[in-house]
C-alpha cells in the first residue's frame, strides 16, 4: 500500500471519483494550472482537461452558485474555497439555496455538491488563514459538515462526500495536510457520512475530537494511560453534522467520564453540542462533569501568538487527569 | 424602426513617461523638483524593503507576504497625490503607498511576522490609513461608505481604494462601484492590474478588453494608465481626487503594471507562467525609467544615487533592527480588544488562559 499524506490522499479520492463518473467537475481559484495552492488538485487538469477542472475567476459566491446550478442539472461539482475564511462570501448560495432546495421541493430538486476548504491554525499563516469555523456551517440545516483527521479517512470521506446526495462542506485541517503519512490502499474506500469512529478503545474516560486535534488527543491519552495505568477511549467524530451522538453516548455510558476537544472558539461550538447530546441521553451515567478543551472566544490571533491559543497535548492531558480525579 | 446606436463610449489611456525616461511634456504634472525626488525615494525605499523582506522570509525571519516589487509606481504616486484628510484603503500589495501615508516600516515587519501591533497607527498620526485587506475586493464596498460619510459630514476629503485585477471579479467590487456611483461618493477606485491573480492570467479573469471600461457600466469616468509610469498615475489620481472633492463623484482608474515576483512567498510562479514573460516586464519596471527622467531633468546623477542607496539601506536596516530587538508581546492582548465593552465570559477565559500559561512556565522552570 502506498504511504500518502492528506493532500495526496484527497487528491487520490477526487481522482478516483472523477475516473468513475464523468459528471464530477472540479472548480475553484487556482485549482487547475497551479494544482491548488496546497496542491490538492494537482495533476487533475492534465488528466481530465479544462472542461472538468475549471480555474475560475475570483468569485466565491460565484463558484458555489454556479455549482448549485451544475448540481441541479445533474453534475457533481467539487468546489474549492482557497481558505475557509474566504468561504463566507458563498453562504447565501449555500444556506439560501444548496441546503434547502431539497426541502423546498420535497426532494424533486437536489444539490449534490461538495465544498472543500482548508481550515485551522498552526501553520504560521497570514491573518484570515487560520480560523476554525466549522460550527458556522454545522449550524445550517440541510448542510453536512465532514472533517477528516488523517490521509486514509480523508480519502474515504471525500469519496463519500462526492457521492452524497446533499451539499457537503468538507473541511480539511491544513495543519495535518503534510504532517504525517498513512498507508492508503489503492482500492476505493467509501466512508459512511454521519458515523463517528472509535479510534482507541478504553474503559475509564472518553475523549471526543476531530480534525487536527486528533493527534494531540492521541498523544495525551497514550501518556495518561502509561502514567496512570488507565485506559482511555478516543472518538473521532469525522462528521460534524449530522453528528453521531449514538457512538459518543454509547461510549460515555460505559466510561462515565468525557473530555471534548476543539480548536475553535469555545462558545456555541461542536464541543457544546457533544455535551448537549450527552446531557440529553446519558447524563445519569456521568461520574464527573464533561470538560471542554477549546480555543477562546477571541478573534483568531495572528501567528505570532497563535501557539498559546491552540489546544496542545499537554492541555488535553491536564483536562483528562482532572476529569479522572474528579 | 431601424436599430440605432443610443450610446457609445471611449476608453482613454494615459502614459507620460516612457521606458527611456522621456516624457510628453504637456502632460507632466506640476510637481516641484523636491517632490519628484521624494517620489523616487519612496519607490526606492519600497523596493529595498520588499527585497529585504523576501530575503528575511527565506531565512525564516519573516512570515508570508505579498511582494510588491515592480508595482511601486502605482501606490507611491497615488498616495502622494492624496490630501491629508483623504482615506486610504488598499489590499496587500501597496507597500510603497502605505509608507507614503505614514506607516512605519517596523509596523510592516510586525504585521507580516504575525503581530497585530503592526496595524497600530503611530501615536498622534492623523493620516487615514486603514489596515491591509486580505479578503479580495472587500475594501471596495467600504470605500463607498467612507466616501458617503465624508460627504455627509461635509468634509473636504476623498477616498482612495486600491485593489488588484482579480478583485474585479468579486461581487464586492461591483457593489462598491455601484454604491459609490449611485451616491456620487468621493471615491477613487484604483485597480493595480498586475496581470496575474495567483495563477490566473488577466485574460482568464475577465473578457473585457480593458478593466478601465468597467467604470462605464457604473456611470463613472474611467481611464487606463501605464502603471509603471509614476507621473501618469499621479496625474490620473490627482485629477480624480479633485473631481471627487468637488462633488463630481467617483472615478475608476486601471493602472497596468506587472507582478514581477510571486503572488506571495508561498507561491511558485514557475508552475503557471514563463520566466521570459517576467523578463520582458523587467525592462519596463518603474524605477529605472524614473531615474532616467530625473537625470534628464538635471535633478539626478550617480553621486546622488549612491548617497540615496546608502541612506535607504541604512533606514531599512535600522527598521529591521528595531523589529528584531522587540522580544516581548503581551500574550493576552487578544482578550483586550474583542469588544469595546467588558464581558465576564471574556474575562473568565482570560484568567483561565493566563493561569494555564503560568502553569506551563512553572513546569518548564
Amino acid at each position: 500500500m502506498p504511504r500518502l499524506n492528506m493532500v495526496q490522499a484527497i487528491n487520490l479520492g477526487i481522482d478516483q471519483q472523477m475516473a468513475k463518473d464523468d459528471g464530477v467537475i472540479v472548480l475553484g481559484e487556482d485549482v487547475g494550472l497551479d494544482g491548488g495552492v496546497f496542491r490538492v488538485t494537482d495533476g487533475l487538469l492534465e488528466k481530465y482537461g479544462s472542461d472538468r477542472v475549471l480555474d475560475t475567476p475570483l468569485a466565491e459566491s460565484g463558484i458555489i452558485g454556479a455549482a448549485v446550478g451544475m448540481a441541479i442539472a445533474g453534475l457533481r461539482p467539487v468546489c474549492e474555497m482557497q481558505f475557509s475564511c474566504f468561504s463566507y462570501l458563498m453562504i447565501p448560495q449555500l444556506e439560501g439555496h444548496a441546503a434547502r432546495l431539497r426541502s423546498r421541493t420535497h426532494g424533486q430538486v437536489t444539490v449534490p455538491l461538495v465544498v472543500r476548504m482548508p481550515y485551522g491554525g498552526g501553520v504560521r499563516a497570514m491573518e484570515h488563514h487560520s480560523e476554525s469555523r466549522e460550527a458556522t456551517y454545522a449550524h445550517l440545516p440541510g448542510t453536512k459538515v465532514v472533517i477528516p483527521s488523517g490521509p486514509r479517512n480523508a480519502r474515504s470521506l471525500i469519496a463519500a462526500a462526492i457521492r452524497d446526495p446533499d451539499p457537503v462542506v468538507f473541511m480539511e485541517p491544513k495543519h495535518s495536510y503534510r504532517a504525517f503519512k498513512e498507508e492508503v490502499p489503492d482500492e476505493e474506500e467509501v466512508a459512511e457520512i454521519g458515523r463517528a469512529e472509535v479510534v482507541r478503545e478504553g474503559t475509564d474516560l472518553t475523549v471526543v475530537g476531530f480534525g487536527a486535534m486528533m493527534r494531540p488527543i492521541l498523544k495525551a491519552t497514550a501518556e495518561v494511560d502509561e502514567a496512570r495505568g488507565v485506559s482511555i477511549e478516543v472518538i473521532d467524530l469525522l462528521t460534524i453534522a449530522p453528528m453521531d451522538g449514538e457512538t459518543v453516548c454509547e461510549s460515555v455510558r460505559r466510561t462515565g467520564r468525557c473530555v471534548v476537544v476543539q480548536e475553535a472558539p469555545r462558545s456555541f461550538g461542536v464541543a457544546s453540542e457533544v455535551i448537549a447530546v450527552i446531557n440529553d441521553k446519558v447524563l445519569m451515567y456521568l461520574e464527573a462533569p464533561v470538560r471542554r478543551v477549546t480555543g477562546y472566544d477571541v478573534v483568531t490571533p495572528y501567528f505570532g501568538r497563535e501557539k498559546d491559543y491552540i489546544p496542545t497535548a499537554g492541555w488535553v492531558r491536564r483536562a483528562i487527569e482532572e476529569t479522572l480525579d474528579f | 424602426m431601424p436599430m440605432e446606436t443610443i450610446a457609445s463610449f471611449e476608453v482613454a489611456r494615459l502614459n507620460i513617461l516612457d521606458e527611456n525616461g522621456d516624457t510628453d511634456i504637456d502632460l507632466v504634472p506640476d510637481l516641484k523638483p523636491d517632490r519628484l525626488v521624494a517620489m523616487y525615494r519612496w519607490m526606492l525605499l519600497a523596493r529595498e524593503a520588499d527585497q529585504r523582506m523576501l530575503k528575511m522570509q527565506r531565512q525564516g525571519r519573516m512570515g508570508t507576504f505579498a511582494p510588491s516589487t515592480g508595482q511601486e509606481a502605482v501606490s507611491v504616486a497615488a498616495a502622494m497625490a492624496m490630501g491629508e484628510k483623504d482615506w486610504f484603503t488598499g489590499a496587500f500589495r501597496e507597500l510603497g503607498g502605505r509608507l507614503v501615508r505614514g506607516e512605519p516600516l517596523v509596523n510592516v515587519f510586525l504585521y507580516y511576522n504575525g503581530y497585530e501591533e503592526g496595524n497600530l497607527r503611530p501615536q498622534g498620526s492623523a493620516d487615514r490609513l486603514l489596515p491591509v485587506n486580505i479578503i479580495v475586493g472587500s475594501q471596495c464596498v467600504q470605500a463607498a461608505g467612507l466616501g458617503y460619510a465624508a460627504g455627509f459630514r461635509g468634509e473636504d476629503a476623498a477616498v482612495l481604494t486600491v485593489f488588484g485585477d482579480g478583485a474585479t471579479s468579486e461581487g464586492d467590487f461591483h457593489e462598491g462601484m455601484n454604491l459609490a456611483a449611485v451616491w456620487n461618493a468621493p471615491v477613487v477606485f484604483l485597480c493595480q492590474n498586475n496581470q496575474w491573480a495567483i495563477s490566473i492570467r488577466r485574460e482568464k479573469q475577465t473578457r473585457s478588453q480593458t478593466l478601465a471600461q468597467k467604470g462605464i457600466a457604473y456611470g463613472m469616468p474611467c481611464v487606463q494608465v501605464d502603471g509603471n509610469d509614476a507621473l501618469a498615475v499621479y496625474r490620473a489620481v490627482d485629477e480624480a481626487l479633485a473631481r471627487a472633492r468637488s462633488g463630481d463623484g467617483p472615478t475608476f482608474i486601471e493602472a497596468v503594471t506587472y507582478r514581477l515576483m510571486m503572488h506571495t512567498t508561498a507561491d511558485d510562479p514557475t508552475r503557471y507562467r514563463t520566466e521570459e514573460e517576467a523578463k520582458e516586464w523587467w525592462d519596463r519596471e518603474p524605477l529605472v525609467r524614473f531615474r532616467r527622467f530625473l537625470e534628464k531633468q538635471g535633478l539626478w546623477d550617480k553621486a546622488k544615487q549612491d548617497e540615496m542607496d546608502q541612506e535607504i539601506k541604512a533606514e531599512v536596516a535600522a527598521a529591521v533592527e528595531e523589529f528584531e530587538a522587540r522580544d516581548s508581546f503581551k500574550a493576552d492582548a487578544p482578550f483586550d480588544h474583542v469588544f469595546g465593552t467588558d464581558h465576564a465570559v471574556i474575562q473568565d477565559q482570560r484568567r483561565e488562559f493566563l493561569a494555564r500559561l503560568e502553569e506551563v512556565d512553572n513546569a518548564q522552570a
